[in-house]
């Protein structure tokens, strides 16, 4: 009896699982042929990118603050404190910056996809669509993978940015000099970290982006399961990404 | 060749769960009918599954002779293009204005240019009496213009079938009139329509012929005029319900 219920939930997960990589793939698939949906592709641009320009800004200051305060106290009793732009900028680049920009992503931008199409599931606008003949692949999702695929690595850098200069303005207080602060900064970091800091939130936004569609897509049961959707997405969404970082990070220091 | 919308022995469950078992339908051109049933006993799965929205586990569906599951997604589209759908909520799509919602698949299609579009919509919206709401947005019409509107955008493609999932359901009775003498005016127009419904007055108004759908099976199919006379207890129940259907139906 538990056997084979713990095997049906193994089962039903695989076949979420390859569902999820379907649709994935014919996303990217029709990101390459017309009808390209130029407005809906802007629209979702100016909802994604612009939409989340003030959260990132605020997420990366504070984090860049408290990372250099946290970091000038550690090294202070060392007399490294002439290192604390280093400190910030190797974190925020590598794993911070990606990492929380997409969480903050996920839950503006991730949930609200996912609300958007559920809500087209249950009142049959999907349905509706498909009747008149659109490809809604095509019309929902694709638009949207485009949308963030551009929008997350550039509010990456944007975090990446606020943070060092929100570590600058703590490290003032702590008499540490302009140049001395952002010379720190190439010291530790070479081309591959920004490599790895520009590829993380791309692949995060593919993967919070298809999470999205995915799970709005696949909503049931009307303005309640609308709610649940949209908590299953942020939920898996953000796991996944936390997954999907350290295992990113392993290869990058494989090829180090 | 064969004309006309048919459904032969189509089964279908959700998860496991049963909706449909051989389930026979036969919508011809000319002859209106309408499925009557409960609330949940699969009325909605009949449209989507005609409208290939959903696929039956067994059986076969065959718009206008050609069957369904023999031929390509594509030439599917086209095929469909003959049937139209008014879903129960009407389905409008909320971030489009009435006028891009009523020209939707005209614009998708990029065949027409702009104006022809707009003369289109102008036309249909102006036989249902809307083109004053034409950029306004489906929130803030009312139940009944929102059904109008959807009614508006199922005609845009010309469609010679016209599905109809409970129009009448929560609307005033001035709007259920208005629906009525609108599907009645469709039909004057040549269209075909196929209803689904739980409202029998509705349901004598505008079809000839009548399905009723009980528990997952085909309990009766005939002219309206039978329906009443026939000996099925959940056809009686259904028309003049008991003291003994108080919350049977719970159950299910
Ligand atoms: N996507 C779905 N997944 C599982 N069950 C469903 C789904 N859609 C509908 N059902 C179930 O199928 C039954 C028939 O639904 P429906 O065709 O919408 O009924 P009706 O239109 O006659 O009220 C209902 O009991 C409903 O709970
Ligand atoms: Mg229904």
């Amino acid at each position: 009896m538990k056997i084979t219920l713990i095997e049906d939930k193994a089962k039903e997960c695989f076949w979420e699982i390859q569902a999820y990589f379907m649709l994935a793939g014919r996303a990217v698939r029709k990101m390459f042929a017309p009808p390209w949906y130029y407005r809906e592709f802007i629209t979702q641009l100016d909802k994604i990118g612009v939409g989340s320009l003030f959260i990132i800004i605020l997420t990366g200051l504070f984090t860049g603050m408290v990372m250099a305060l946290q970091g000038l106290i550690q090294m202070k009793p060392f007399a490294a404190t002439t290192y604390v732009g280093s400190v910030v900028g190797i974190t925020m680049v590598k794993e911070l910056g990606p990492v929380l920009s997409s969480l903050m992503v996920v839950g503006r931008v991730g949930s609200a996809i996912t609300a958007e199409l559920g809500t087209m599931v249950v009142t049959e606008q999907v349905d509706a669509m498909v009747v008149e003949g659109t490809d809604v692949v095509k019309r929902l999702v694709t638009p949207r993978l485009k949308a963030i695929l551009i929008a997350m690595p550039l509010l990456t850098v944007i975090t990446d940015a606020v943070a060092l200069v929100g570590g600058y303005l703590i490290a003032t207080g702590y008499q540490i000099s302009f140049t001395l602060y952002w010379k720190s900064i190439p010291q530790f970091l070479v081309f591959q970290d920004l490599v790895e800091g520009c590829v993380k939130p791309l692949v995060f936004g593919f993967i919070l982006c298809m999470m999205g569609c995915y799970v709005g897509l696949n909503t049931r049961g009307g303005a309640e399961g609308v709610g649940a959707a949209a908590k299953r997405t942020v939920v898996l969404a953000s796991v996944l990404i936390l997954v999907t970082d350290f295992f990113m990070s392993k290869i990058f220091v494989a090829f180090r | 060749m064969e004309r006309g919308l048919k459904m032969q022995k189509v089964s279908f469950s959700f998860v496991g769960r049963g909706i449909l078992e051989e389930f026979d339908l036969c919508l011809e051109p000319g002859v209106n009918r309408t499925i009557l049933g409960m609330s949940g006993v699969g009325k909605t799965t009949i449209l989507k599954l005609l409208l290939g929205l959903l696929k039956p586990d067994s059986g076969r569906i065959v718009i206008d002779g050609t069957d369904v599951a023999k031929i390509s997604e594509r030439e599917f589209i086209r095929l469909r293009k003959k049937i139209a759908i008014v879903f129960q909520g009407s389905a409008l799509f909320d971030s489009m204005t009435v006028g891009e919602n009523v020209g939707y698949r005209l614009l998708e299609e990029r065949e027409l240019s702009e104006s022809e579009i707009e003369k289109i919509v102008l036309e249909k919206l102006s036989m249902l009496g809307l083109e004053h709401a034409i950029d306004h947005y489906p929130a803030e019409l009312s139940g009944g213009m929102k059904k109008r509107v959807a009614v508006a955008r199922a005609l845009a493609a010309d469609p010679e079938y016209v599905l109809f999932d409970e129009p009448t359901t929560g609307l005033d009775p001035i709007g259920v009139y208005n629906i009525q003498r609108l599907i009645l005016m469709l039909q004057e127009q040549g269209k075909t329509t196929l209803m689904v419904t739980h409202d029998l007055e509705t349901a004598y108004a505008v079809s000839e012929r009548f399905s009723f759908l009980h528990e997952r099976r085909l309990l009766f199919d005939g002219p309206k005029d039978d329906f009443a006379k026939a000996d099925i207890p959940a056809v009686q129940e259904f028309l003049k319900p008991t003291e003994q259907s108080l919350f049977r139906f719970d159950s299910e």
